[in-house]
């Protein structure tokens, strides 16, 4: 009696924070995902053209350097992923609202898919232009411990079985993690510089050719929707088994099992 | 004093109770009863406030004790299914640190007499470790001498392994601390010798 | 205010006092890990010289992680953390001095045999001094941070290799610096602005990590 006067009132409410309720975020994740996903596809076969057909040959480095159209939006979503986490971490502990702890939790694979992918383009990289798979320079070195941050977090969140205590305890390493970032990019910088330049920035003009440049950015657009995509449809799971005791799950899955 | 409305507690993947309410006004004595795994010591550690519940809330004189942790806290006296005794320590300094850590400081002299009252005069330079279990029980307990400023008392089972004595002496303690206006909530599976039967809350009865 | 800080510093430390053998097992581990080193490594003098400071740093920290699982072990087992949580004080502050007393036990007993140990590397004595104050401003950050990595694993099945794997990470920039300290003293640099950053970083530790800690101690006894 009591959950379905609380079903109807959000269901009712104008307010867009009605969607931190799981049950109707569930829908709206839903309905965007397979969108997020066409859209991925789309930008990442027009980047993938622009890196491979339209970008010129690199004077220097040859046809080798196209490895950075997925190198380097890899690298950026996986730090930047990493804040996102902190943020609905963050959320989650302030305004103990569980749907923003699904959302951290639904992030970090994606993040550590990314920060993987980077590192093993930059091995394939580093090999034909450094001559070496790995080199223990500042940027390859923050990147592999920002894996082990991620490592970390999914981890702790794995082992804990109790979910309110495995969402708030993964919050706060996230946060921890997030404040050490900073600290762990500065210290490895400060040990170490081997890297070339940022190549790109946003304070001087770029100094490669704008067809690279577009490239770039239009894999780091796939980069966004493919992860908009996957997060929507974990966090649907995540909903799912956490709320597997209520009746509207037992509704969507009835409903499911009468579709197929 | 102490209430308690529309309480629910989730255990892992099971809702334990729900829809529980409670309201204790000084001199009350509440026996919470219930068989094993209805969710007695998770209900304790809710009124605490070591456990929150998954709906619902727990309020001391009408404020929720979430909002003001400092002054609840200093009401409380809770003795939980452990005894919180370290092995290493003697009973005396078991005491004295469990009493400062609750932000009393009682000098050594009203520990030891707290102690001799329990009848653990003669063990008190002691390692623990060589305690029976019903004269650690009795350290935990003797706490409740020092603690009798502090009106609300929670008590996890404090009977088990004690002798027919201790109980009827723990008995008339808790029934005094009542007279004088405090309140006490306690779990337990044998009958304890009340004088007046105490008011009883049954879990069964809002059972999920 | 401060009555359970000082309650539980001086419990923490008595409690060492009886059980000295455990706290003996942490320091013998830092020597003999030390002592690996030129096995590994072959004894040739220069390159022992010249690996003295990241081994001792690695070894300081592979001990305080050794002992971290037990800052809260016994206090969770025993129902202690109970009764402290329910202390009227603020719990940071009971946590810091549980912290504070776990690194005199610890971390303080390593600071003053590095040295020694640092000779059996044939380190010259002009930087010892720069290695001892780098390891004494270093390993209490290491305490603060994996005091909270503790505090979040209390209790969990695998919580050791857990808690390794949380707090490694965050235990880089400590030992980069740590380590830099006394590389850039035998460089001829100066240590002074690695040992400047370190005592930044100890002060920073300071503030946050109880406060974190004591959140994730909440979160574990809910």
């Amino acid at each position: 009696m009591k959950t379905a006067n609380f079903d109807d009132r959000i269901k009712r409410s104008k307010s867009l924070l009605r969607f931190a309720a799981p049950q109707m975020f569930y829908p709206l994740a839903g309905t965007f995902a397979p969108w997020c996903l066409a859209v991925a596809a789309v930008l990442t076969v027009l980047g993938l053209w622009i890196g491979f057909f339209v970008a010129p040959t690199d004077a220097q480095q040859g046809d080798v350097y196209r490895v950075i159209f997925i190198h380097v939006p890899a690298a950026w979503m996986s730090m930047f992923i990493y804040l996102v986490m902190a943020f609905w971490a963050a959320v989650g502990l302030v305004l103990n609202t569980r749907l923003s702890f699904m959302m951290a939790q639904a992030l970090a694979p994606t993040g550590a898919m990314f920060c993987f992918v980077a590192l093993w383009t930059g091995a394939l990289w580093g090999r034909p232009t450094w001559g070496t798979y790995w080199v223990w320079d500042a940027r390859l070195t923050s990147q592999l411990l920002l894996l082990f941050l991620y490592l970390g977090y999914i981890a702790l969140t794995q082992a804990i079985d109790d979910a309110r205590r495995a969402d708030r305890a993964g919050a706060i390493i996230a946060l921890v993690g997030a404040v050490n970032v900073p600290i762990i990019y500065f210290s490895v910088q400060w040990w170490n510089t081997l890297h070339q330049g940022a190549s790109v920035s946003l304070t001087r003009a770029p100094s490669m050719a704008s067809a690279m440049l577009w490239g770039m950015l239009v894999m780091a657009l796939a980069a966004w929707a493919y992860t908009f995509a996957v997060v929507f449809w974990r966090v649907r799971s995540l909903i799912l088994e956490r709320e597997r005791h209520t009746e509207w799950v037992g509704a969507e899955l009835a409903a499911h099992e009468g579709r197929a | 004093m102490l209430e308690a409305e529309e309480l629910a507690c989730l255990k892992g993947d099971r809702l334990l109770f729900r829809g529980l309410a409670v309201r204790l006004e000084a001199g009350e004595l509440l026996r919470v009863t219930g068989p094993n795994g209805y969710g007695k010591t998770s209900l304790l550690r809710i009124l605490c406030g070591l456990a929150v519940p998954e709906h619902g809330a727990v309020r001391w004189r009408g404020v929720e004790v979430r909002r003001d942790r400092e002054s609840f806290h200093r009401a409380l006296m809770y003795s939980g299914h452990a005894a919180a005794l370290n092995d290493l320590l003697t009973p005396l300094e078991n005491l004295r640190f469990a009493c400062a850590a609750a932000g009393d400081d009682p000098d050594e002299a009203a520990c030891a007499e707290a102690l001799g009252r329990i009848g653990l005069g003669g063990q008190i330079d002691l390692p623990a470790r060589v305690l029976s279990q019903g004269q650690r029980r009795r350290v935990g307990l003797a706490r409740l001498f020092l603690a009798a400023r502090r009106p609300l008392w929670v008590l996890d089972e404090p009977f088990t392994a004690l002798d027919v004595k201790a109980v009827a002496d723990l008995t008339a303690t808790l029934s005094a601390h009542c007279r004088a206006g405090g309140i006490v909530v306690l779990t337990t599976h044998q009958d304890a010798p009340f004088e007046t039967p105490p008011r009883v809350l049954d879990l069964a009865g809002v059972a999920c | 205010m401060l009555g359970p800080f000082f309650a539980v510093m001086r419990r923490d430390l008595l409690l060492a006092w009886r059980g000295r053998a455990d706290v003996l097992v942490t320091l013998a581990f830092f020597v003999i890990v030390v002592c690996l080193f030129p096995f590994g490594v072959g004894a040739e003098t220069n390159q022992l010289r010249a690996i003295a400071p990241g081994v001792l740093w690695v070894a300081a920290l592979l001990s305080t992680l050794l002992s971290l699982h037990r800052l809260f072990a016994q206090d969770h087992a025993d129902g202690t953390l109970e009764q402290l949580l329910l202390s009227p004080e603020p719990t940071a502050l009971w946590v810091l001095a549980k912290i504070a007393a776990h690194w005199i036990v610890t971390g303080l007993p390593l600071v003053l045999v590095a040295p020694g140990l640092a000779l059996l590397f044939d380190v010259g004595q002009g930087v010892l001094g720069v290695l001892t104050l780098s390891l004494a401003l270093g390993s209490p950050i290491l305490a603060l941070l994996g005091a909270v990595g503790a505090a979040l694993t209390l209790g969990l099945r695998g919580g050791g290799v857990l808690l390794a794997l949380l707090v490694l990470p965050l235990f880089v920039p400590v030992l980069i610096f740590g380590a830099g300290a006394v590389d850039s003293e035998l460089g001829g640099t100066g240590a002074a602005a690695h040992l400047l950053l370190l005592g930044g970083g100890l002060l920073g530790a300071i503030a946050l990590a109880p406060f974190a800690c004591a959140a994730a101690l909440r979160i574990a006894m809910e």
